[in-house]
């Protein structure tokens, strides 16, 4: 076998020197009655090109040469062959959390760069190493959120990503932490009128997302002067992080729950992706994951080691800030490239380009008869739209053309059957949104 | 070492009784175990703590150690210098690294704790079962 | 030389040259100078808007402050050199033990970027997402194979998460049973995520004493499995590397008490192909993919924590459950009222989960070979390294071995000390100070991946540094002497954090 690197005449030699006549006897430990008697019912071993051969079946069984208006919390940017290439090397790629400071420098120094970087772009002041994605960063930050004040009750905005909505649930409920939803204005932005003083005193914090999983901004700002008056917390989420480059920053948030993504990570079904927390320097004990310091070595030399590890599961056990170990640490390394390639003025232009078409594109669909814009708020990349029948049945037409249309909303919001959420990012040709606009003209021509 | 004045506990802090009034710390044993102190919790004046419960806690680089009050009260006074300088527990963990101030519910309570001489016989034989 | 030197009168004086920076390299943002950078945008197709007129001023930022400007070559070059400053299994051994650090085999990195994979959107409809439905399949169907259990999930992003969903579904079971209990027992040797997870499914931690050989004490596990105890959270092979010979009477303990037996799965590796924990008892587990099944660790994650239960516990599984239709489409199913819920958006970390399936797919049957390098790699060094080192449990190794720096510590040396010495000797350190129940422990995993002269350059290494711990025990206490940065100053870190960069 290719990736073994023994022959069978060391196998015996090495099996001599322990003292043993057979491999069987390696296994004795093991109660006879469990020991397997046959091979595994598994498919023949495969040769390089038979997997490849697998894999690309596969791929040609999605949608190859689709284009597709789903956003949703997973966006296709713009990236650069540069990101792949480094992070593919094998010192990157093939090495353990860096615990071992001494031969970890690279890992750890730049671990270092992405929390600064996601600290320059959230108005926070401290960001952690990464968490597994959105979903559970926004959980751990509620818990986080929990812990800082002692409050069992948290209220989250229905325009939250409903499948971080779940997360948060599934985490909850034997946590003994509340959960209230607080609704959307006619604009699809979070209700401030039911942010009652009674709802805020006894809640740890207010949980909303901006851009918001309608695509509207929220405005931070005014948000967490009403969540602090009765001492809350304000938890923003945002799954779409290219926003950054040109929204304003959630400064006035108490903690910033994000997903990286679109910072240069592939769609990828789903994940891995990248998570992350950042907050308030006095809150960092309360901050789940890892974190990398600066330090100095005994030669006076900078250097930086993980550090606040006393927070962690592996020293705190049952008493830690988190149950996470594994984080994600080579895709904040893809971020971190990324963006050190998009640079100041990149991550602007991209941003303000997604602005650019997303408006485009909201007006061209809008001119369809029967066609609306659903909300007012202002958006970056995503918009709904209200069609006049139900969504699903229009992308079954459409994926005849080979367009992945906009996401039903129907199946989280019950009220929204005709609605579609549209996403346009920087990498939509300016045709084929022309071809969506066409296709959905055509389908809506033709009667029921 | 040890001051005649304290009590002991066997988790490792002492209490210096005064007009009702206890003042807590973490003995040179706790820090030399402990190693480089580098965070400190406390808890906010006026708590009620219990004898026997964690109150707060002492951190190094990798260990995290309760603190366990030798009495039962309310808290009266932390020592504040400790957020900046927790190192101190390391250099006078009987003197200004001080944690907390209670006042006693019962001025007696510390009486039944380890004097010094029993407390110096006690870690005297924790030393000899660690290099056993 | 060249002859012209000597012509000179008087020659000049040669000055150090200062260090080359691929020898000191900085940080990113000490490179940056306004203008430059390191990726362009093709330019747009739409009419151009103002931002702050389109989404209003008062969401507009002014651009971001302290924000890199590099071109494409400094940033390759300042990753590049980064990268040099790296251990890694591709450089040398890496026997880090429960970590199960292995070859990463190539070709799963170059599937896992594949067009239609990589660029698959995770809510594009099932009929546009059958490749990706099959991969989830094939893997899900090949695990339960390897492991003898009925039902499996895929979403938990690592294997904590795996934990947590394990337990969240004990918990369901036993509610649905009338009594979700309220303790999940832990031994003294289990990885510190397990107590972490027990807390957030909500159960109380109790921990169980390990016997002389490192086992679990099985009278002390009939007097602890109350009615309130819910499940034994057990790791088999434990930590020790000790498979727990008593693993079908700790279950039938359990079993009779209507509890359940989870098994931590990080040490798979010593047991895929030979053994499957469906078959010893075992009513829920997780796998940690990027342990046994070779997914990269990326310098900390990502990992993929599947989950796999028994019969009875299939209705509690994690939405969406991936089901096949008729005429054997695949569909992910939502609507499954007994559900713990979801753990995490979406499918979880498919790009490893695809990676894991393309190494099952190298070996196929054949994966027993690579558990019994690996079992034999271990034996191999414990045997040539038993002379050097206290061995405190002597019960027949699995796939690592533990050692304790007991004899070293006479000469004032340590476990630490001397996994930094290794680092001198070219090999990264083992697991140090784990488990906890060995004082000094120096836990050794060396997997089936190093070849009869790696294992043996490794054990020469250590037996030359239990030397060095008798003659010049200095030198290993001040270790490692060759590496760009000597120990850090952790405590400083920690005093004073300092946790971004700062103009």
């Amino acid at each position: 076998m290719r990736y073994l690197p023994k022959s069978p005449s060391e196998r015996q030699e090495m099996l001599g020197a322990v003292g043993l006549d057979s491999v069987e006897e390696l296994f004795v430990s093991i109660p006879e009655d469990f020991r397997l008697r046959e091979p595994l019912p598994l498919h023949r071993a495969l040769s390089e090109p038979e997997i490849i051969e697998y894999f690309k079946a596969r791929a040609a069984e999605n949608a190859p040469g689709y284009t597709s208006f789903l956003g949703a919390g997973v966006y296709q940017h713009q990236r650069s062959v540069v990101t792949d290439s480094l992070v593919q090397r094998g010192e990157f790629l093939t090495s353990y959390t860096p615990y071992q400071a001494e031969i970890s420098q690279g890992t750890l120094t730049a671990i270092f760069e992405f929390q600064t970087l996601m600290c320059q772009l959230t108005g926070q002041e401290v960001a952690n190493a990464s968490m597994y994605d959105g979903s559970t960063a926004l959980t751990e930050a509620v818990l986080m959120a929990e812990r800082l004040t002692g409050r069992h009750k948290v209220l989250v905005a229905r325009s939250v990503h409903p499948e971080y909505r779940q997360v948060l649930a599934t985490y909850a409920k034997n946590l003994g932490l509340e959960i209230e939803e607080i609704g959307y204005t006619a604009s699809g932005q979070v209700d401030a009128k039911a942010l009652t003083k009674d709802r805020l005193a006894s809640a740890a914090a207010l949980v909303v997302q901006s851009p918001n999983f309608f695509g509207g901004l929220e405005n931070i700002a005014a948000l967490a002067e009403t969540v602090h008056r009765e001492g809350a917390l304000l938890v923003d989420t945002i799954a779409e992080a290219v926003s950054l480059g040109i929204v304003r920053p959630p400064a006035e948030a108490d903690i910033v729950a994000m997903e990286g993504q679109s910072f240069g990570i592939s769609p990828s079904y789903g994940g891995p992706f990248v998570g992350v927390v950042a907050t308030r320097e006095k809150f960092v004990r309360q901050m789940p994951g890892r974190l990398a310091g600066q330090t100095t070595d005994s030669n006076g030399r900078r250097g930086f080691v993980l550090t606040l590890a006393t927070r962690e599961q592996h020293i705190r056990r049952e008493k830690a800030t988190s149950n996470i170990c594994t984080n994600e640490a080579l895709f904040a390394l893809v971020a971190t490239i990324h963006l050190c390639l998009l640079g100041k003025e990149g991550i602007r232009e991209m941003a303000s380009q997604n602005v650019a078409k997303a408006q485009f594109a909201c007006a061209e669909l809008a001119k369809i008869p029967g066609v609306r814009r659903a909300f007012a708020a202002p958006f970056f990349n995503e918009f709904v739209l209200e069609f006049p029948r139900s969504v699903k049945l229009i992308n079954a037409a459409l994926i005849r053309d080979k367009i992945i249309g906009p996401l039903p909303l129907g199946v989280n919001y019950p009220e929204l059957t005709k609605h579609g959420l549209v996403c346009v990012t920087e990498t939509m040709p300016r045709g084929e949104i022309a071809r969506l606009a066409t296709a959905v003209r055509r389908v809506l021509e033709t009667p029921l | 070492m040890y001051p005649a004045d304290f009590r002991y506990t066997k988790d490792h802090e002492w209490i210096k009784v005064d007009a009702g009034v206890g003042t807590i710390g973490i003995t040179d044993y706790a820090q030399h175990e402990l190693g480089d102190v580098v965070f400190v919790e406390l808890p906010k004046v006026g708590a009620r703590i219990k004898a026997g419960e964690s109150f707060g806690s002492v951190e190094s680089v990798k260990a995290v150690s309760d603190i366990f009050s030798p009495v039962t009260g309310e808290i009266t006074e932390i020592n504040s210098v400790l957020t900046d300088a927790p190192e101190k527990i390391n250099s006078d963990p009987h003197g200004s690294a001080w944690l907390v101030r209670i006042k006693l519910d019962n001025a007696a309570e510390a009486n039944s704790l380890m004097d010094a001489k029993a407390y110096q016989t006690y870690v005297d034989e924790k030393a000899q079962e660690q290099s056993a | 030389m060249s002859s012209k030197s000597t012509e000179m009168e008087a020659p000049p004086t040669i000055q150090d040259a200062a260090t080359h920076v691929s020898r000191s390299e900085g940080l990113i943002f000490e490179r940056s100078a306004p203008g430059k950078r390191g990726m362009e945008l093709p330019p747009l197709d739409v009419p151009a808007i103002d931002p702050a007129a389109v989404l209003g001023s008062e969401f507009v930022r002014d651009s971001v402050e302290g924000f890199p400007e590099v071109s494409e070559i400094e940033t390759i070059r300042h990753f590049t050199r980064l990268s040099t400053w790296n251990y890694a299994i591709d450089i040398g051994m890496y026997p880090l033990g429960s970590c199960t650090m292995k070859y990463n085999p190539r070709v799963n990195e170059f599937v896992a970027r594949l067009d239609g994979l990589a660029g698959a959107h995770p809510m594009q409809p099932a009929e546009v997402a059958q490749g990706c439905l099959r991969i989830l399949y094939d893997l899900r169907k090949a695990l339960l194979a390897i492991t003898g259990m009925d039902a499996a999930t895929l979403q938990p992003a690592a294997g904590a998460q795996g934990e947590l969903t394990g337990l969240l579904m004990i918990r369901a079971y036993l509610a649905s049973k009338g009594n979700a209990r309220k303790k999940v027992l832990i031994p003294d040797s289990a990885h510190g995520t397990n107590p972490a997870s027990v807390v957030i499914a909500g159960y109380e931690v109790q921990n169980i004493k390990s016997n002389r050989l490192g086992e679990i004490d099985t009278d002390h596990l009939r007097e602890l499995t109350t009615e309130d105890v819910a499940a034994l959270m057990v790791t088999n092979p434990n930590t020790l590397g000790v498979f727990e010979e008593r693993i079908a009477e700790i279950a039938s303990i359990l079993h009779e008490r209507g509890a359940l037996l989870y098994m931590d799965g990080a040490n798979m590796n010593a047991l895929a192909g030979v053994a499957r924990p469906g078959d010893f008892g075992v009513d829920v587990m997780h796998l940690n993919l990027h342990k046994t099944f070779s997914t990269p660790h990326g310098g900390g994650g990502p990992g993929a924590g599947p989950v796999l239960v028994k019969k009875a516990l299939e209705p509690f599984l994690p939405v969406p459950v991936l089901v096949e239709k008729d005429g054997g489409r695949l569909a992910l199913d939502s609507n499954r009222p007994q559900t713990v819920g979801r753990v995490r958006a979406y499918c979880g970390n498919f790009g490893v989960l695809l990676r894991a399936l393309s190494y099952i797919l190298a070996y196929g049957p054949g994966i027993r070979q690579a558990t019994e390098d690996a079992v034999l790699n271990a034996n191999y060094i414990r045997k040539q390294l038993e002379e050097y080192f206290d061995l405190p449990y002597s019960a027949p190794s699995m796939h690592e071995v533990v050692f304790s720096d007991a004899r070293q510590k006479r000469n004032g040396v340590n476990t630490m000390d001397i996994a930094k010495r290794l680092i001198d000797y070219g090999f990264h350190p083992y697991t140090t100070a784990f488990p906890l129940i060995v004082p000094g422990a120096m836990m050794i995993e060396p997997t089936e991946s190093e070849s009869r002269v790696e294992c043996d350059n490794f054990i020469d290494a250590m037996r030359s540094i239990a030397q060095e711990a008798e003659t010049n025990p200095e030198l290993v206490k001040t270790a490692p002497h060759n590496t760009r940065v000597g120990r850090l100053d952790e405590v400083a870190a920690a005093r004073k954090p300092i946790l971004r960069w700062k103009p």
